[in-house]
């Protein structure tokens, strides 16, 4: 059994600190003082995907092309996330800054935050922060400007090809990779993609420093986290917590005393049922998770589950590739088939098959990951899904 | 990037080196390993969408596109392994399962690259549920050329990196998404009411049959068998080259003399050549950019329209019609040669052989879908009647062949039936990029000097060939006195084939950009012998088979300048009076008008 | 149908005519119309210079650019699981009672149309909705009553 940390929250995300001086001390240092920085901290990107920023950043920056973006995904869309809300919400100036610092890193002067549509009532005030924030940096001598764009509705775009597409004014379709963002992104310049929580760690990281931030979590997974707790619990909402804990540990803190699973990681993370609490690590080395953290009790059924999740693919697939638009369907109209008694029950691993073939051979990271919550669920719930 | 750098990997643990920015697909290609693809085609962009070319990258987390995946320096890949074919297994009966597989009734039966995948990797399984609704509803049959069926879409998206990147229209985009996405016309509207040219090209791309031409075999079969009619027949220059690859030949063989044979067979009362009025059209639309020249360099009429553009290729007609109307006036009034023998055939030949045109069916086999849309035109009723009356594609064409038990190899060769039979070798170039403008320079060089072109045997090289757009100018000089206005002019030309080159050109020129006196467009790849009722498949190296063997039968034929066709010559003396006469005019001439911009 | 060539040429002159201009214009147009008319995507395509197709095309990926009739106040009520197990079932119910009409559908005087969405990042308040770009959210039958009067108001 891995080691698991005991839980403990922390107040860094939040915490509300003066920008300026932090990046007073940025614009004394060079590009890849901050990058050393940033990959001596171990920060993974904190969308979902986990990438080492610091590498991200590295590998932009070393890139030769005059023109680069750094471009903040706020396009937060994974069912049970809302902290990114909630970080724009209350500390938009950090975000700010940390794009500021990620376009010194890699040599960009022009920053875009990808807002989802959702998220537009927020865009006043945003505006508002942004425009004090422009003549702090412009005072401190930065030569960086942040724009808004604004998403319409469609969960794909958080992934960052896809985001890029729907930038230049196309359907968020992902594109094929290689080429990465990093040498080939928007407009197709090189690229830092990062999560708004991300951009956030980079300015803690440079406050108290890597030794500090490497204190939290574990080797793999280093710093704390935002984390988004809803479903059967009596307090949900947003908690900072240090990687690495058990998923016991979190149940203890956060269920209902009933609880009989947790979906981690959203609709493309993994369901993790009772019997797996105590030896699953909520980390990178064990089950990662862009934050998202549902709780269910036994009065769930997880037959319904599953179908809101495979229902919410068929709809937010972008249709482009095969096993993703057509595997949706079939998952779906499979599940519903076999409840009915119309298929039997051994349909059931047929979709498991399907939903592994998903995994390998979709385009990008959404149809990836449909097989996580799929066979998650039907592994461990089998029967619920079935009778 | 550097140039001719290699890279080396190994496929199937075979070592190969292939230069950087290949992709693995071409890099197994080197090794002859086949990895099967779908939404992958040689004129198209790398789309990596339909995942029918996974393979597998030794320690990836994933498999890879073979076709989107560049090669990669110590790439250990393997095309067949047990987890590239589970997967592969899958991706085909998913698409099965959103296509509807009604194969024995389908125009696209055994020419088929669903099909085919499925004969590989399904074996008849169909292991997923049946995904297709009300298929009634899902087609759309308004238009009289192309039919788009939903229900057997499998979403390659070939169709519109077709129309966007070869054509420049994207009458036909994706909308939606998730299980909705399919491939729409603008707001869904019918394909005959949109900016659709119907050129076919997409036709030609689809693996499936979700996008047909409109056929009418049946009607013309129908045709045949009622003794009460007589039916004519014309083909279309580039047909001779390309119908072989539909009944086993390799592409590039000539069959001109089998095909008319087999039409013999077929029933047609009269098997006639569209090289006639391809010669004709030489005449006029040669007389009449001379007339314009006239009136634009002597009267210095402000009215005349240059440059002049060509107008036989009705994908481009349409095109000008939705996208640059301003420009009309600059089509040549010209009909194609399709329509100058319809009208000619209920008309003059109907006078010739004392058959009443009420009887006469015209039928036309043509390169092209587009035809079936001009043939429908109202402005092509000036004989009185439809001036014709059914268009079969190439492709139609080889069914009917076959639909007859026609053993096509052993036909003997046979000659074009006479009035409005004859071919030259102008006529047989109309069926390739730059063709017509060869012709034409051909015969007007010729009558305002007096002199050939002075070309090497009259092939005019500066005009032929696969570039998208080419520029050409001659010096005139030497002119008979009644031309002595053009005694020195440079006439300068361009030539672009495909609509994207198209709107290049025409963009140049509304941007005054340009200073052509005349356009050859046609709306195919490569012209004609591109077009989109031509076999499948069409992609570069056939499209360069299908023009050398046109201009193959250029040089095999006796006469190769339009004003030398003995029944052009015959035709202006007993019936058309001269060129741009009032006769002329009245069958021969039209004009178009401003669509849509959708 | 609606009067758009001043705002789409004034929507032009803001951010340009580029094809990366073309979400920011049908997000001013949704805005101010709640939907795209079929004459509004073909005067975008042409002011763009791009096909009546790919804007349409384009419009139909994103669930909140409407190219069907849309009314004034549009409802979007979660059904993403945590909505669904908090009683978005019951937020619909009240809605269509006080509306007449069925998600998917808009009041005959073009007030209002009701419409479910996925997942808007409310889980925690749930069940949420969004009335134009304005969230809602720990429905009650109570609450919306009064949302929504006050809206009928508006």
């Amino acid at each position: 059994m891995m080691e698991t940390k005991k839980i403990s929250k922390v107040d860094l995300i939040f915490e509300d600190i003066d920008p300026r001086e932090i990046l007073t001390r940025v614009k004394g240092m060079s590009a890849t003082e901050i990058i050393e920085e940033v990959l001596e901290s171990g920060l993974k990107g904190r969308g979902g995907a986990g990438f080492p920023t610091g590498m991200k950043w590295k590998f932009c920056s070393e890139e030769k092309e005059k023109d680069k973006y750094i471009v903040c995904n706020a396009d937060e869309g994974e069912p049970g996330t809302f902290k990114d809300r909630e970080i724009l919400d209350r500390v938009a100036q950090k975000v700010y800054a940390g794009m500021t610092i990620a376009g010194k890193a890699v040599g960009a002067q022009t920053g875009i935050v990808y807002l989802r549509g959702e998220y537009k009532f927020l865009l006043p005030q945003l505006r508002a922060e942004l425009e004090k924030f422009h003549k702090m940096i412009h005072e401190l001598g930065f030569d960086f400007r942040i724009d808004f764009r604004i998403g319409s509705g469609a969960y794909i775009c958080g992934e960052e090809s896809a985001l890029f597409e729907s930038i230049e004014g196309r359907r968020g379709e992902p594109r094929n990779k290689p080429p990465y963002p990093t040498s080939s992104g928007l407009f197709g310049k090189p690229t830092s993609i990062n999560n708004v929580e991300t951009l956030v760690n980079s300015v803690i990281i440079l406050k108290y420093g890597s030794e500090f931030y490497k204190k939290m979590g574990t080797q793999f997974s280093t710093g704390a986290k935002v984390f988004s707790v809803s479903g059967d619990t009596p307090k949900p909402g947003i908690y900072e917590l240090e990687l690495g804990m058990s998923l016991l540990e979190f149940v203890n803190e956060f269920g209902d005393g009933d609880t009989k699973a947790v979906q981690v990681g959203g609709a493309a993370g993994f369901c993790v049922p009772r019997k797996l609490f105590a030896s699953t690590v909520i980390g990178f080395e064990g089950v990662p998770t862009g934050g998202s953290m549902k709780l269910f009790n036994s009065s769930r059924s997880m037959y319904n589950v599953l179908h809101n999740y495979l229902d919410f693919f068929n709809e937010e697939s972008c249709g482009q590739c095969t096993p993703c638009r057509v595997g949706c369907q079939q998952l779906l109209k499979g599940v519903e088939s076999v409840k009915r008694g119309e298929s039997k029950s051994t349909y059931i691993d047929e979709l498991v098959k399907l939903a592994a073939t998903m995994k390998v051979a979709s385009k990008c990271g959404l149809g990836q990951s449909v097989g996580n919550a799929f066979n998650s669920i039907v592994e461990n719930f089998r029967e619920e899904i079935i009778y | 990037m550097k140039k001719n750098k290699m890279v080396n990997l190994k496929i199937n643990n075979q070592p190969v080196s292939v230069p950087e920015g290949s992709t693995v697909l071409q890099a197994a290609e080197k090794l002859n390993i086949h990895i099967p693809t779908l939404c992958n085609h040689d004129d198209l962009c790398v789309a990596g969408n339909c995942r029918v070319c996974v393979v597998e990258h030794k320690g990836a987390r994933t498999l890879l596109a073979g076709c989107a995946t560049p090669a990669a320096e110590g790439m250990d890949i393997m095309t067949n392994s047990l987890k590239v074919r589970n997967a592969r297994k899958h991706v085909v009966e998913l698409l099965l399962s959103e296509h509807r597989a009604d194969c024995t009734k389908c125009y696209r039966n055994q020419n088929c690259e669903l099909q085919e995948l499925a004969n590989e990797y399904s074996f008849g399984d169909h292991i997923f549920l049946d995904l297709v609704g009300d298929h009634e509803a899902m087609i759309d049959d308004a238009s009289c050329a192309i039919i788009k069926d939903d229900s057997k879409c499998i979403r390659c998206q070939r169709c519109v990196r077709t129309c966007s990147q070869l054509q420049k229209v994207s009458a036909i985009a994706v909308s939606g998404k998730g299980s909705e996405m399919k491939i729409s016309t603008f707001h869904d509207r019918p394909i005959s009411h949109v900016v659709c040219t119907n050129c076919g090209q997409c036709v030609n791309r689809c693996p499936t049959g979700a996008l047909t031409e409109k056929n009418y075999i049946d009607s013309v079969w129908d045709a045949i068998y009622d003794s009460g009619k007589h039916v004519v027949v014309q083909t279309a220059p580039a047909v001779r080259v390309a119908l072989g690859e539909e009944l086993g030949y390799d592409p590039g063989e000539r069959v001109t003399g089998k095909m008319v044979t087999a039409l013999k067979q077929l029933g047609f009362d009269s098997v006639l050549d569209t090289d006639f009025t391809a010669d004709l059209t030489i005449m006029e639309e040669g007389t009449e950019l001379l007339t314009r020249l006239k009136k634009a360099l002597v009267e210095q009429d402000k009215e005349t329209a240059l440059p002049m553009t060509t107008s036989c290729s009705p994908g481009w007609v349409k095109f000008i019609e939705h996208k640059f109307p301003e420009f009309l006036p600059n089509v040549s009034t010209c009909k194609s040669p399709q329509q100058m023998f319809g009208a000619l055939a209920k008309t003059y030949y109907a006078d010739n052989r004392g058959v009443d045109p009420e009887n006469i069916v015209s039928v036309s086999i043509m390169p092209c879908t587009a035809k079936k849309f001009e043939a429908n035109r109202p402005e092509m009723r000036d004989s009185g009647y439809k001036d014709v009356d059914y268009v079969l594609t190439t492709r139609e064409f080889a069914v009917m062949i076959k639909q007859a038990g026609i053993d096509f190899r052993t036909l003997e060769p046979s000659g074009y039936d006479s009035l409005m039979g004859d071919s030259t070798g102008a006529g047989v170039i109309f069926g390739a990029t730059g063709g017509v403008m060869e012709a034409a320079i051909r015969t007007a060089y010729e009558i305002v000097t007096g002199k050939p072109v002075p070309f090497d045997n009259l092939n005019i090289t500066p005009v032929r060939g696969m570039e998208g757009v080419k520029e050409a100018s001659l010096k005139i000089e030497g002119c008979l006195k009644e031309w002595s206005f053009l005694e020195g002019v440079e006439l300068k030309t361009a030539i672009a084939h495909g609509l994207t080159n198209a709107n290049k050109v025409m963009t140049a020129v509304r941007n005054g950009e340009a200073d052509y006196h005349f356009i050859e467009i046609m709306a195919c790849p490569g012209g004609c012998i591109g077009g989109g009722g031509q076999p499948i498949p069409t992609n570069m190296t056939i499209r360069q088979s299908r023009i050398d063997a046109i201009y193959e039968e250029d040089m095999s034929l006796p006469i190769r300048k339009s004003h030398e066709n003995p029944e052009v010559q015959a035709i202006y003396k007993d019936f058309l009076g001269e060129p741009n006469g009032h006769k002329s005019h009245e069958l021969l001439h039209t004009h178009y008008i401003e669509r849509v911009p959708y | 149908m609606y009067q758009t060539d001043n705002l789409i040429k004034d929507l032009v002159k803001e951010y340009g005519s580029r094809r990366d201009s073309l979400m920011p214009i049908l997000q001013g147009i949704v805005e101010k119309h709640n939907y795209l008319t079929d004459d509004a995507m073909v005067e975008v395509a042409k002011e763009l210079d791009i096909s009546a197709a790919e804007v349409y095309g384009t419009a139909s990926f994103y669930s909140f650019l409407d190219t069907e009739p849309r009314g004034k106040f549009v409802i979007r009520v979660c059904k993403t699981i945590t909505c669904s197990m908090k009683g978005k079932h019951e937020v619909l119910e009240t809605l269509e009672d006080m509306l007449k009409i069925k998600v998917g559908e808009t009041t005959s005087n073009g007030i209002f149309t009701l419409l479910e969405t996925n997942c808007m990042g409310w889980c925690h308040k749930a069940p949420a909705m969004l009335i134009n770009d304005t969230p809602y959210t720990e429905l009650t039958r109570e609450k919306i009553n009064e949302i929504i009067k006050e809206y009928m108001h508006k």
